[in-house]
């Protein structure tokens, strides 16, 4: 038992390896689905679960899968779990499901799920396994949470249907800023979000296709002009 | 008739683009659209596959899964609603996996110019997105048809323009931390706030 790397598994996802700022992963839901803060809880507790259980079961029986058909299996578990929780949620919570749409039916082909699986259940032990799933699935899940927060707040002034910000309409101070409502805004803000992270962690920044070359300044310019 | 399967047409690839005003396949149209000869390869193999998954996923859902469906079987009362999903996600893996196989015997200069986009496309949501906005609308047999290529030809649109976007950006000067990924997001923002003029438009 080596505890430090349990610690890794589930924290290492949240900022250092976050799968949406840096791993490019899971993006789709990402965008759609944030509008509300509600819905967007709802969908993190159903994709980090999902991510959890599937690296659990997959790395449980990972030295079963024939190299050739894994994807098939894989696909099998996921899909199975994602089925799970759809049905769940229809049951219990029928309005958000109808607000989530085919969205969670799509987290059978969100890749945080089938990329953890990949790269992580098919080498390491179970238990590590599921830590890691529960770690991306919050690492996800910070950036969700912080995008339908500056979504709801400042785009309907409300956060999960209280009112924050008393709006203009209702007789507050607050003028809604309705372009945080439709759903472009939120790469925007998820692209403020990547700036900040690789301000804070300089090591995320990419390397350049090209190097530029160095600035003339005008005084250069005319020292140069001086000497000819 | 042809004019309701153009409307249909224009609908899925401007309206309600697949990339830009739905966001599906995000995934890989961000990570993968450095250069336009990738964006056109992925492009084309996503067409391909949902122009074929699409209708044989609705040939599915009308004549096994859907309520009652099965009633040509003698079993009127039977719903297999519930495995919509791993259905179709069987369908595709199966039709990528054939795709491939096919391909690699009577195409081979399509097959080595796709290389690694086909298998990968097995987990682009816009595939089963695809599929599953067919089933929410409703839509018949040949309608199906056009929507999955319309479907397909709007996110190939989308990742060509924004892989020629983002040829040229490579040249201009970026702050550090929002080189590379940042400023992509931002202007796949753009690139749909664009788009989002089409929505006003009633066919």
């Amino acid at each position: 038992m080596n505890l430090n790397r349990y610690k890794e598994a589930l924290f290492k996802p949240l900022i250092d390896e976050n799968p949406i700022t840096l791993q490019i992963l899971g993006i789709c839901s990402a965008l759609a689905v944030t509008n509300n803060l509600t819905v967007t809880l709802v969908m993190c507790v159903a994709l980090t679960s999902v991510c959890a259980f599937s690296n659990l079961f997959i790395s449980l029986i990972r030295n079963h899968i024939p190299s050739s058909i894994r994807i098939i299996v894989q696909m099998t578990i996921i899909a199975s779990l994602v089925i799970v929780v759809d049905e769940l949620l229809k049951a219990y919570d029928y309005e958000t499901s109808k607000k989530l749409s085919v969205f969670v039916g799509l987290i059978i082909t969100n890749c945080i799920v089938m990329g953890r699986a990949e790269a992580f259940a098919m080498k390491e032990k179970p238990l590590l396994s599921f830590f890691d799933g529960l770690g991306n699935g919050l690492g996800y899940s910070v950036i969700l949470i912080g995008v339908a927060t500056i979504r709801e707040l400042f785009g309907a002034g409300t956060l999960m249907g209280y009112e924050i910000l008393p709006l203009v309409s209702n007789g507050g101070w607050y003028m809604a800023n309705n372009l945080l409502l439709l759903p472009p805004s939120s790469f925007i803000i998820i692209g403020l979000f990547i700036w900040a992270i690789r301000s804070y962690k300089p090591s995320q920044v990419e390397e350049d296709d090209f190097a530029l070359s160095k600035h003339q300044t005008s005084e250069d310019l005319t020292k140069r002009e001086l000497n000819v | 008739m042809f004019e309701h399967y153009l409307n249909i047409f224009i609908t899925t690839v401007f309206i309600e683009n697949i990339a830009l005003s739905v966001f599906l396949g995000m995934c890989t149209f961000l990570a993968i659209s450095k250069k336009i000869d990738a964006a056109i390869g992925l492009g084309i193999a996503v067409i391909v596959v949902c122009l074929i998954t699409v209708p044989l996923n609705n040939l599915i859902f009308n004549y096994v899964l859907r309520d009652g469906a099965l009633a040509w079987a003698g079993l009127p009362d039977t719903n297999l609603e519930f495995v919509e999903l791993i259905s179709y996600i069987g369908v595709i893996a199966a039709a990528v996996q054939i795709l491939e196989m096919f391909l690699d015997k009577y195409v081979p200069a399509l097959y080595n110019a796709l290389g690694v986009f086909l298998p990968l496309i097995t987990v682009n949501c816009a595939i089963l997105g695809a599929s599953l906005f067919m089933v929410e609308k409703d839509l018949m047999f040949g309608e199906s048809v056009v929507y999955g290529l319309g479907a397909g030809f709007g996110w190939a649109m989308a990742i060509v323009i924004l892989a020629g976007i983002r040829e040229k950006l490579k040249y201009s000067d970026i702050p550090e931390g929002l080189k590379g990924l940042g400023a992509t997001f931002i202007i796949v923002g753009l690139m749909s706030f664009g788009f989002m003029s089409f929505g006003g438009i009633s066919l």
